[in-house]
């Protein structure tokens, strides 16, 4: 070793001892913790538990089964890619994508602006603020399958609808909400907008206090009307949480389940079967008794996709959170 | 030099408010909000207690009228006993509170030793348990049922209990992150004066660490509960006895045998205690779904 008289052999040289000398007043450390590493375990032993049966176990199983055949009579064998083939092959997950992508797309249409331009609104209140984000929460607190079974009774197709009945004052409708195929996805939105949009407004209500005033005050100085400082400061200012919003609806809209389950399970016409809807109907609905394999195989897949977009948004709060 | 806090003023400037046109613009569109508000997030509310003590007949003819003809509050008694939806509602506090126990439990105790306790794997393991934060729950469903079905150590189906539903709301990474997170933030001073003292791993837990960090438990005690109340497709999947089954799963089934007005009687019932604990707890809610908003969504 010595004789190599290379550059790095130099530099290391020193560097090594320096630790070394640093580390021994450390020397009592291990004893000490080798009894509290019992007490430790103790500790962790719950976590270690759930987290290993009900996480890890499973995503392993997971991975495992997209490239087994799996029912539950005989045991599993592995089949390669076949799983994945058969669900790349279905034409059925062709429109569950298109659709999927279609309710995201609305979602952000409905939901992304508008509670947006409330929480603007809502952030000048003066007055029985409170009132204002509690009606604004309101709906979230409402459990979402009732939420939906009441929709479900306002839908009502006949001219009595309470939809219908509202929209026939102004001349419009009757309208099939949930039977007309080109309508129903838009009326499961806007139900899952109503149910969702009070979140997001009470997000925007505490990023709006986090900016700074002094940022106003010096906008005034120069001048600046109200559009001004709503474009160039309290915009630009919001970036970080309205990007973060951003991906959390499209993480939560690519996996819905309720409201095509319960309102429509997939109809009219398999208007409305969503990816997560197909993967349910692989599992746990078919004839055949339960495709396992396709079923994991599909979720995989999905979940590769949302995977991307958690890492951006894991790096995005961290880095948020941090400044 | 203004020492004001933030949050203190919004866009409009102070001397923009002693105007005219700008503080009757922001009064109308207030108004005009308020107004949104009241039709948009009450009004449904209103709509459905109202329905839930009137007659089938009339809200099917009339379902706008203000007043009904008849006001039939026997639908809320029905509802509660011929339809049973106390067994259901029982189902529902139960699985909410033991999900809420074996969360708490996990993210304390593993929050604790990743964050005071700081064993040398410490490192490793927190990342492995926060990894599963990129998985999507939707891949864990079938292999998660097909768990719950046959489980490791166990030996037997976990399937029809109540287990089935309480252990795996355990494995929840984010709760386990937010304990860790508030026990690393507490004063290490006060860790090393509790040890001088004499007091062992367990004693700082449960005297010194729980005690100062009520915040971050009621925080993740909301969340869970919350979770717990809301969810619908894991309980559909592993409680098929009906008689197990908490409300969000058994009220679908409930509409195709029950009629309308004692139907609604049974949503409203369903909604009553979320709507009141919200209205109990406002500021806890609001302000665990703001931080939802930083850390989680």
């Amino acid at each position: 070793m010595a004789t190599t008289r290379t550059d790095h052999g130099r530099i290391a040289a020193p560097a090594r001892a320096v630790p070394r000398q640093a580390a021994r007043p450390g020397r009592r450390g291990p004893r000490r913790s080798r009894r509290s590493g019992l007490h430790t375990l103790v500790f962790l032993l719950p976590m270690l538990l759930i987290f290993g049966v009900f996480s890890w176990f499973p995503i392993g199983r997971a991975i495992l089964m997209s490239f087994q055949q799996t029912n539950l009579v005989t045991d599993p064998t592995f089949v390669g890619l076949e799983n994945f083939q058969t669900v790349l092959a279905d034409p059925l997950l062709w429109t569950a994508v298109k659709n999927t992508l279609y309710f995201a797309f609305l979602a952000l249409l409905f939901g992304y602006p508008i509670p947006l331009v409330a929480a603007l609104l809502m952030s000048e209140v003066r007055r029985a603020k409170g009132l204002f984000s509690a009606l604004a929460y309101l709906p979230v607190v409402v459990p979402p399958v009732v939420a939906v079974l009441l929709w479900k009774v306002f839908y009502d197709p006949g001219p009595e609808g309470v939809f219908n009945t509202l929209l026939g004052h102004v001349g419009l409708g009757p309208y099939a909400w949930l039977q007309d195929a080109d309508i129903a996805m838009p009326s499961l939105v806007l139900e899952a907008t109503w149910a969702a949009a009070g979140g997001t407004i009470i997000i925007y209500l505490a990023a709006l206090t986090g900016v700074d005033p002094t940022l106003y005050e010096a906008a005034e100085i120069d001048g600046a009307g109200i559009w001004h400082k709503i474009w160039h400061i309290t915009l630009p200012q919001l970036r970080g949480i309205l990007l973060i919003t951003f991906i959390l609806q499209i993480i939560g809209t690519a996996q819905v389940f309720l409201e095509p389950f319960l309102f429509t399970d997939g109809g009219p016409a398999n208007s409305t079967v969503t990816v997560l809807l197909l993967i349910y109907r692989y599992a746990f609905t078919s004839s055949l008794g339960g495709d396992y394999g396709a079923a994991t195989a599909l979720s995989l897949m999905l979940a590769i996709v949302l995977a991307l977009f958690s890492a951006l948004y894991f790096r995005l709060t961290r880095s948020w959170s941090s400044s | 030099m203004s020492t004001r806090l933030r949050g203190d003023r919004g866009v409009i400037a102070p001397t923009d408010w002693k105007r005219t046109r700008v503080r009757w613009t922001a009064r109308t569109a207030h108004a005009v909000l308020l107004a949104a508000l009241v039709a948009i997030g009450l009004g449904p509310m209103l709509w459905l207690a109202k329905s839930a003590v009137t007659p089938t007949q009339d809200t099917l003819r009339e379902p706008l009228a203000l007043w009904p003809n008849g006001i039939d509050l026997a639908n809320l008694s029905e509802a509660w006993t011929r339809v049973e939806i106390d067994q259901y509602f029982f189902n529902t506090v139960a699985l909410a509170a033991g999900a809420w126990a074996v969360q708490l439990l996990v993210a304390a105790t593993g929050g604790y030793a990743l964050a005071v306790l700081r064993p040398r794997y410490g490192k490793v393991l927190s990342g492995v348990v926060l990894a599963t934060l990129f998985v999507p729950a939707v891949v864990l469903l079938v292999p998660l049922y097909l768990t719950v079905l046959d489980p490791p150590l166990l030996g037997t189906s976990l399937l029809n209990t109540f287990w089935a539903v309480w252990l795996p709301a355990g494995a929840n990474a984010f709760n386990v992150l937010l304990m860790q997170r508030f026990f690393s933030s507490l004063p290490k001073e006060v860790f090393e004066a509790a040890r001088v003292d004499g007091a062992g791993p367990y004693r700082l837990f449960w005297s010194i660490v729980l005690p100062m960090s009520k915040p971050i438990i009621g925080v993740v005690s909301v969340f869970a509960v919350i979770a717990s109340w809301k969810d619908f497709l894991w309980p559909m999947l592993v409680l098929p006895d009906p008689d197990l089954q908490p409300l969000s799963v058994r009220l679908p089934a409930l509409q195709r045998f029950v009629e309308l007005d004692v139907f609604l009687a049974a949503l409203a019932i369903s909604t009553l205690i979320p709507v009141v604990l919200f209205l109990a707890f406002q500021r806890m809610f609001l302000s665990s779904a703001g931080l939802g908003g930083a850390i989680k969504g």
